[in-house]
């Protein structure tokens, strides 16, 4: 049967403590090499973690923040996952419904037989104004789904869609912070009203009342609204409704009803019938059924690994900074110059962290060679991946002139278990935090920005978990 | 093994003052260290027959040393070899006079970094990284890499390694003090160096040389020319360069306590110009204090000192001016300033003032044999050139 | 000053293919080409002892010793412009005549088309560090010299612009020809003298068809004692000469320059003829690869060369003497305007070609009775020049 056969999650270490802005809690913030890109790669790698690549044939990635207005992230997030070159891979953008849309097409693709396996990859990154509601509101997070036709721990029982059109809640092209009308509208009209009518509608259409359900997934604009949607579908908010996680994360946009999903999911167990309903210019609902391979899939970092391991900022000028809110003195520059043929051909090794080993002499090296560093056996080469291997700091140092928006810049050699040494920055860490012999793993990031190209890359951190 | 021991002569050699020269441009720089270099050979920019131009950021192709001396028609060619550019333009000035095909050469290093925003005027990306991808550091962070694990591998808490680095610093700025050509002119404490803001841990601003604007320049010719114009000219025993294929980053395992390329260097180095004690036989050396960590790293690859022992003989002031191995007298890197395709040069000037017996309140006592040491590029991928001189007998 | 006559040879060389190599990284072009030259040779990478790296737009010799894994030996940087790849060469010659080892690498690499549109440098004007003055493309650069040479033989010749414009096309429609015997050649097809005329112009009176290709290659030679190449094989090649002059800025700041000759190629090529023994090149020079970046170069250096007497290479251009057929082929594999220009490589490929010729294995573009061959480079600007003259033969 059809269904969600592993998922994932990935939220960004950093926390800002909401004191800051006037607020409560904590809301999830990506730091300032992150992008919806770099998390949603995250994502899918936890989703993915022991499964084998080769075996997906597609990938949805839905974000309202990608970091182009016209070229695709989808494949990008693919090589970052060490995907397939012949998959069908494809953007779903510009919607708080995006990502239960590429869920929805997914299920239908592999319903089909288009594929035998989609990932779906959601990831959103959005700017409030500086000390705005919005700002308190949101949160940075991504979230990954494998749909799969065999041995789907989560099945589809219903789905139904209403497709509604309102100027609630939009981004002009080329601006960087959300706009919306008076709440009274947007939520009565808007997410109040076409929720309902979706919900109800799925309900109505194959039978089901509110006790069947164990668990009630809503995309909540805020836990009021949330809290008063449930109720009024005759919900009983204190039990059966999935905690929005607003004091711990934030409205992570078109993530968010995905990633409620999964946090649901790693309570629920064989049986348990759970509702999930998406907003955005009208509505997705779903029924899914869990069963016992649900079991297999605990092994995740998703939710509540990621969420048990944090650092809180206070500082909010670090976090107007990391958004590029906040002009910061041009440093020291490279003198090189990027070209797009280069990075073309070196997108194996850049995206896929891809090395090779001799095959004379079995020496890991990266980047890839063609005459072996240890043995010079010329063209025995076999690709090697170093994107899931974990390595042990053979030195270090913190540098406070390359220009970065957190210094000082950690940079190490990194000896990978397996074979392989390689230089990189260390993110997310504090010097102290580091020793020779340090375990670290890899993780997907952006670089820095070029001629308007975003330029990814990895970087070694502390494990999450 | 081939030889280029005692088939190539210095004649004159001419230095400017390095610094923040403002007001000079690469132009000016070039014609004041060459017309230095030939009065001193008593010599004039028609006898030079071909010449050879260093330079890292200061212009392409040599037309630019030709242009400012007005050199007519002969061949000038750009060498480039990052920090190791100074001595790789005098080394390929030399093979083209030990050729036999040119009696009269000039070698020419010149550099206007602070022309450049900043003064340390870029960072280095990964020069193998042509996506420009992966990293890109400034030179205090690829040699700092080497600091934490020399302190662990010999015992060293991070204050005492970083006190036996400041003591390097503390050496180095005295002896700039003795030395008008120098970029900065002034003691500084161990104190100093510890409070001093912190670049790249563990290296902070005193541990970290100058960047300047500079010139040196050679006049290279053989032997039997050199004896027609002057008593007291120097002669060329060795010179070496170890280019590192970066096995230090390709290979996981290896150790970030020594210098592989300087080790390599020094092995051919020390044969070619027929040594077996440096330590005793070398009289002083000029080496590459880009920062303090790298000369500490250098007495060992060097085998001024043994392995590990580095931090005793600094303490025991082995390499101060009145040690018994001077170890940049002229201040160094640190005080001379470092301009970049330059400071080769700028070294065996050094070394020819003292084998001369000019070096005046610097003269080290029986300099006979002098040796010059620049490594450039990063971890890995290093350029080492070692040079080594002496009178003729 | 002694002539590098018979003092070093060549015994092996490599060269890739030339043309648009989007796929080809800057170390597979050194690996290819130093190994076909390691092949060719007989010589493996732990033998070399030395190595020379010509390059525009890398920083010291490190991707020479990163590619072929070479242990700890030195690695010089050369950078001369498009002179780069014959001082790349000319830079290990001295080193083992004079002894400093026995085996070197000479290698010239550049991957030009990794830079948006090809030839990423507008050469500003070198000695305006403010760069305030002007930048203008090589094209602009050696155009000025087309404009001059119609005017200055006007009288002469008796031309319109077009009668002028077909002369230099006669080169490009030989080059072009010679291009298709060439299979490393970035271009391969024939042209007419119709299509040179009726191209889009590019800096007037320059046509598109009068420029060279902007190409991605490398090339290769390891150099060693005559000595050793006897020891290792029978066909080997041996330095005749080696003459380079660089401008400083004479014809550039002086009213008198004429414009119709490159005082820079004169003077490396009178450095060259003196060192082989050659006193009258058009009679001793068998053929000749030299710096077509533009079809009025090629014809300016006809004559700065020695070939054709002042003022009449167009004579002997009509009369066909600079092809494949006659008395002195010059460009025989295409030269830069077919095989492409990667600037610090090209003296070396030029090299190669000349290696090839007097080994007689040249194919179908094969010169017969080749003796002496010649290469030459002219980079930069008016006034600024790097001219580049090296001459190669048999061992007698």
């Amino acid at each position: 049967m059809v269904g969600i056969t592993s998922y994932g999650a990935y939220v960004p270490l950093f926390r800002l403590d909401r004191k800051v802005v006037g607020g409560r809690g904590e809301k999830a913030i990506c730091g300032f090499d992150e992008d919806s890109i770099t998390m949603a790669v995250a994502a899918a790698r936890d989703c993915l973690n022991g499964i084998d690549r080769e075996a997906v044939e597609g990938l949805y990635f839905a974000t309202t923040t990608p970091p182009y207005a016209e070229k695709l992230g989808a494949p990008i997030v693919a090589m970052g996952a060490n995907l397939r070159r012949d998959i069908f891979a494809t953007d779903f953008a510009n919607s708080l419904r995006a990502g239960t849309s590429a869920l929805k097409l997914a299920l239908d693709t592999v319903k089909a037989g288009s594929a035998k396996k989609v990932l779906v990859a959601a990831a959103d990154c959005r700017l409030g104004i500086p000390r705005s509601a919005f700002e308190q509101n949101c949160g940075d997070g991504a979230c990954a789904l494998l749909i799969g036709d065999t041995d789907a721990a989560v099945t589809v029982e219903a789905s139904y869609s209403i497709s509604d059109e309102i100027v609630d809640i939009w981004r002009p092209e080329g601006e960087k912070f959300v706009r919306y009308w008076e709440e009274r509208f947007t939520a009565t009209m808007g997410y109040l009203s076409v929720v309902r009518e979706a919900v109800s509608g799925l309900m109505k259409k194959n039978n089901y009342k509110p006790s069947d359900f164990s668990k009630v997934v809503l995309y909540a604009p805020t836990d009021r609204r949330c809290a008063e949607l449930a109720r009024s579908l005759g919900f009983d908010a204190k039990t059966q409704l999935q905690n929005p996680l607003f004091d711990v994360m934030g409205n992570t946009g078109t993530a968010f009803p995905l990633m409620l999903l999964v946090a649901a999911l790693e309570e629920a167990k064989a049986g348990d019938r759970i509702l999930l309903a998406s907003y955005g210019n009208g509505s997705d609902a779903f029924v899914f059924q869990v069963n016992k391979q649900i079991e297999k899939i605990r092994d995740r970092r998703g939710m509540k690994g990621h969420l048990a391991s944090k650092k809180v900022i206070t500082d909010y000028m670090r976090y107007l900074r990391w958004r590029g809110l906040l002009p910061m003195e041009p440093g020291v520059k490279t003198v090189e110059f990027y070209s797009a043929v280069a990075a073309w051909r070196e997108r194996d090794q850049n995206l896929r962290l891809q090395g090779t080993r001799c095959q004379a002499c079995g020496t890991v090296q990266f980047p890839p060679q063609r005459i072996c560093t240890k043995c010079h056996a010329k063209d025995q080469m076999e690709p090697y991946y170093l994107s899931d291997k974990k390595g042990k700091i053979a030195t270090y140092v913190g540098d406070h002139i390359t220009p970065m928006p957190e210094m000082p810049t950690i940079t190490a050699e990194v000896d990978f278990e397996g074979g392989g040494r390689m230089e990189c920055y260390t993110t997310d860490t504090m010097l102290e935090q580091l020793a020779i012999g340090s375990v670290v793993e890899m993780t997907f990031r952006k670089m820095r920005v070029e001629d308007g190209v975003h330029i990814y890359f990895w970087k070694s951190t502390l494990p999450r978990t | 093994m081939e030889s280029i021991a005692g088939k190539v002569a210095i004649v004159g050699m001419g230095c400017t003052k390095f610094g923040e020269l403002w007001d000079k441009s690469f132009y000016d720089l070039i014609i004041d260290a060459c017309y230095e270099a030939f009065e001193d050979a008593g010599l004039e920019s028609k006898d030079i027959q071909a010449a050879w131009y260093g330079s890292r950021e200061t212009g392409y192709t040599g037309t630019w040393l030709a242009g400012a001396l007005k050199l007519e028609y002969i061949p000038v060619t750009r060498v480039e070899n990052f920090c190791a550019g100074g001595q790789d333009v005098l080394r390929n000035a030399c093979y083209g006079v030990a050729s036999g095909v040119y009696d009269i050469a000039l070698a020419c290093g010149v550099e206007k970094c602070k022309d450049h925003n900043i003064g340390m005027s870029f960072l280095i990306t990964n020069p193998f990284d042509r996506s420009m991808t992966e990293w890109a550091l400034p030179p205090a962070s690829q040699f700092g890499q080497y600091a934490i694990p020399y302190f662990r591998h010999y015992g060293l808490s991070d204050e005492e390694g970083r006190r036996i680095l400041a003591k390097i610093a503390v050496k180095n700025h005295h002896n700039g003090t003795l030395n008008p050509k120098a970029h900065f002119q002034r003691e500084i404490t161990v104190e100093d160096v510890l409070n001093a803001p912190i670049i790249s841990w563990p290296l902070g601003l005193y541990d970290a040389c100058g960047v300047s604007d500079g010139c040196a320049a050679a006049i290279v010719t053989t032997p039997e020319i050199a004896k027609s114009l002057r008593k007291d000219y120097m002669l060329v025993k060795a010179q070496q360069i170890a280019v590192g294929g970066n096995q230090l980053k390709l290979q996981s395992g290896r150790d970030f306590h020594h210098i592989q390329e300087n080790e390599e260097a020094a092995k051919k180095a020390y044969q070619e110009a027929g040594i077996t004690n440096p330590r005793k036989e070398i009289d002083l050396a000029e080496v590459h204090d880009c920062f303090t960590i790298t000369e500490l790293l250098i007495y060992e690859g060097l085998g001024f000192s043994a392995p590990g022992k580095g931090p005793e003989d600094v303490e025991a002031g082995t390499f101060t001016l009145a040690g018994e191995l001077p170890v940049n007298p002229d201040g160094g890197l640190k005080c001379f300033g470092h301009p970049i395709s330059a400071s080769g040069l700028r070294m065996t000037y050094e070394i020819y003032k003292q084998l001369q017996d000019k070096a005046g309140p610097r003269q080290v006592k029986n300099a006979r044999i002098g040796l010059t040491h620049s490594l450039g590029g990063n971890l890995g991928q290093h350029i080492c050139a070692i040079s080594i001189f002496s009178m003729p007998d | 000053m002694e002539s590098i006559k018979d003092k070093v040879a060549i015994v092996g060389m490599g060269c890739t293919k030339f043309g648009e190599l989007w796929d080809k990284s800057i170390e597979d072009l050194i690996v290819d080409a130093c190994y076909e030259a390691f092949e060719d040779s007989k010589i493996e990478p732990k033998d070399i002892q030395m190595a020379w790296y010509g390059s525009l737009y890398s920083f010291t010799g490190l991707h020479l010793a990163r590619a072929l894994k070479l242990d700890f030996i030195p690695i010089t940087r050369i950078e001369n412009f498009c002179a780069g790849g014959q001082e790349t060469l000319r830079n290990a010659c001295y080193a083992v005549a004079c002894g400093a080892c026995d085996i070197a690498l000479a290698c010239g690499v550049e991957k030009t088309k990794d830079h948006r549109g090809g030839f990423g440098l507008n050469i500003q004007e070198p000695l305006d560090r403010s760069m305030a003055q002007w930048d203008i493309p090589p094209a602009s650069q050696f155009a000025q010299y087309a404009t001059r040479y119609f005017n200055h033989y006007h009288d002469y010749y008796k031309w319109d612009i077009e009668g002028f414009r077909r002369i230099l096309a006669k080169i490009d429609v030989k080059n072009h020809h010679n291009g298709t015997l060439s299979p490393k050649a970035h271009f391969q097809r024939e042209i007419t003298e119709e299509d040179v005329l009726n191209a889009p112009i590019v800096s007037w009176p320059l046509g598109l068809f009068d420029a060279c290709g902007m190409s991605d290659g490398g090339a290769a030679a390891i150099v060693t004692t005559p000595k050793i190449a006897k020891s290792l094989k029978k066909d080997y090649i041996l330095v005749k000469g080696l003459g380079v002059a660089v401008g400083a800025g004479q014809s550039y700041m002086q009213p008198e320059f004429d414009f119709v000759h490159i005082p820079e190629t004169e003077a490396a090529g009178k450095l060259a003829y003196s060192q082989a023994g050659v006193t009258n090149p058009r009679k001793e020079i068998s053929l000749a690869l030299v710096h077509d970046c533009f079809s009025i170069t090629e014809l300016l250096i006809c004559e700065d060369l020695g070939f054709s007497p002042r003022g009449k290479a167009p004579e002997d251009i009509k009369a066909g003497r600079f092809t494949l057929e006659g008395e002195q082929p010059v460009n025989t594999d295409g030269g830069l305007k077919c095989f492409g220009h990667p600037l610090s490589a090209s003296g070396i490929r030029m090299t190669y070609e000349a290696y090839n010729q007097l080994l007689g294995r040249a194919g179908p573009r094969q010169v017969k009775n080749a003796r002496l061959a010649l290469t030459h480079n002219v980079g930069s600007n008016v006034g600024i020049h790097i001219g580049a003259v090296s001459i190669w033969g048999l061992p007698d």
